[in-house]
């Protein structure tokens, strides 16, 4: 599949967005959060800006952005359409919690609303995963591990930047450590679990199954359709990917995850250089989730293709 | 509304006979010029004449060979939108510009609400959908249905431009949901087939299969030309080597 940048962008940086709400959020409701509400709301507005730089750069790829508002209507069967909803409907209470911090209001319901906030992150990063888990024509996303993989690399990507801004505001935390540890383990071993089964999968459909003639096999194309690519096979017969993915498999686990959790580790024991060690461990991961996210889609293959002279899909 | 219609009145497609399909390009011609004053107007047609042309197309028609019982056979092979009756093209159209149409399941693509997010044309798994970079939104066969009802026209002519168009009556146009029309009964008798039911989107569209070739006593290869070559080269094939090496110094 054609790997569309500001699709790349969008998902990559929202998901980090909602990682840090998330993770903000559950550490505001389980009290750990740093005193003070200058920080709370800085690190909130960073998450929020993430968040929207995202979901601005998704409308990009768009035909007709300005009909973008539209694609909320089809919740009833579009996970497309459930996640614009979703991420809409998480603004409230994050906008909420921010007028919160920002006036200072003395509130019980600053919890509420933080776990609101979490929850919207998880269900809008949730139906993210599943606009490709839903698509059986493109077997490489066609799995239940899929929006596990957006989960998790969003908790990762969300982890790291909180730890690393809670380092920067003299209030680095062990237990965000911790979980970015954790978090980073957790996406390298799915990554690659995630790569072991696509690459274990030849695909179940067949160019004698797309053709359909009964008896018929050993099938060439003879002529083509047409003499220079068309729409579909630009879109759905994207190869660049393939030649050099086994490298960029390992270059994209080194850096998101291998190179970070180093550098976390260093900053546990290494206090004052923390801030220094983080920043350079999140620049790393944001690479590394990058590549992650472009081989997702270079590394895709559509079942059309099937008729444009693949064997397999 | 992208949810589906529980039952369309109509289940109108097109049956494709494989057997007789002769690859000649004039319905994906035909449907072009239609559909680019149609429904779908204008479809993008990009340095047309020239070595690097693109632009959306409805039907594209493709030439294979297979093998089948040791033969070797050429099939034509048209595809075009299936108008499936459970499409996911549909289901996934966040906006409700991709819809199926109650009253006779034509698939169709709303051009004035498409966000042109593509997520339809990852949904098919035939490949159908062509986006138009030009107009920003997905184009797709609308089985003309801008002919069909059209009571401006001769009654011949209100049936698919392709196949109006097909100079050998490759392509039949009618009722699939109703099994006595010409075209069910067509596909009764040939045993036609839906592509990829595999996924059970459940295509209108069915394609007859090439007929069996008659049994055939199995000629003899022929002789290779080259071992009928003079050998060694006769006198005057020699003077004229000898001549073409002298003049190429």
């Amino acid at each position: 599949m054609h790997p569309a940048y500001s699709v790349i962008f969008f998902t990559t940086s929202s998901g980090a967005g909602y990682g840090l709400l998330f993770w903000l959020s559950l550490l505001h409701a389980a009290g750990g959060a740093p005193d003070g509400r200058w920080s709370l709301l800085a690190i909130l507005v960073m998450a929020l800006v993430l968040i929207t730089l995202g979901l601005l750069a998704s409308t990009l790829h768009l035909g007709h952005p300005e009909r973008a508002i539209g694609a909320l209507s089809q919740w009833r069967s579009s996970w497309l359409s459930r996640e614009g909803l979703a991420a809409l409907a998480t603004y409230v209470p994050a906008g909420l919690l921010a007028l919160v911090w920002l006036f200072g209001i003395g509130t019980a319901w600053s919890v509420p609303l933080a776990l609101l906030s979490a929850a919207g992150a998880v269900a809008t990063v949730y139906c993210t995963g599943m606009i490709y888990a839903s698509l059986p024509t493109i077997r490489e996303w066609n799995m239940p591990m899929v929006p596990a993989i957006y989960l998790v690399l969003t908790a990762a990507s969300g982890a790291l930047i909180l730890a690393t801004l809670l380092a920067l505001f003299g209030a680095a935390s062990g237990w965000v450590a911790l979980l970015t540890i954790a978090t980073l383990m957790a996406a390298a071993a799915l990554k690659w679990l995630y790569w072991a089964r696509i690459d274990a999968n030849p695909g179940k459909y067949t160019d004698e199954m797309a053709i359909g003639i009964p008896g018929a096999s050993a099938i060439r194309q003879l002529d083509p359709p047409h003499t220079r690519p068309n729409y579909v096979m630009r879109e759905m017969g994207y190869l660049v990917g393939r030649k050099h993915a086994r490298r960029l498999r390992r270059i994209a686990l080194a850096s998101l995850c291998g190179l970070p959790l180093l550098l976390v580790l260093l900053a546990l024991l290494w206090h004052a250089a923390a801030p220094f060690l983080l920043i350079v461990a999140t620049l790393s991961a944001a690479v590394g989730l990058l590549i992650e996210r472009w081989l997702f889609f270079a590394e895709a293959s559509h079942v059309s293709m099937l008729y444009y002279g693949r064997k397999r899909a | 509304m992208t949810t589906l219609p529980p039952e369309t009145g109509k289940k109108l497609g097109l049956v494709i006979d494989l057997d007789i399909c002769v690859g000649c390009q004039a319905c994906v011609t035909s449907c072009k010029e239609w559909n680019t004053g149609g429904h779908s107007a204008p479809l993008s047609d990009h340095d047309p004449y020239g070595a690097d042309p693109s632009g959306a197309w409805l039907n594209r028609v493709h030439s294979y060979e297979y093998e089948k019982a040791g033969v070797s056979r050429t099939v034509h092979f048209p595809r075009s939108c299936l108008h499936c009756e459970e499409p996911a093209c549909v289901t996934v159209c966040p906006t409700g510009a991709s819809y199926k149409r109650i009253e006779d399941g034509i698939v169709l693509v709303n051009p004035d609400t498409c966000i042109g997010c593509k997520l339809c044309s990852w949904a098919c798994p035939y490949g159908a959908r062509e986006y138009d970079h030009d107009d920003g939104v997905m184009k797709k066969c609308t089985l003309c249905v801008d002919r069909i009802y059209n009571e401006t026209i001769p009654e011949e002519d209100r049936v698919p431009s392709c196949v109006r168009a097909c100079p050998t009556g490759a392509r039949a146009f009618g009722d699939l949901g109703d099994p006595d029309s010409a075209v069910s009964k067509s596909v009764a008798a040939r045993e036609g087939f839906g592509l990829l039911e595999e996924f059970g989107y459940k295509p209108v569209n069915r394609y007859l299969p090439p007929r069996e070739a008659a049994p055939r006593a199995v000629v003899a290869e022929p002789q290779g030309e080259t071992a009928s070559l003079p050998n060694p080269r006769s006198a005057v094939e020699r003077l004229f080597a000898w001549a073409d090496r002298a003049l190429s110094h």
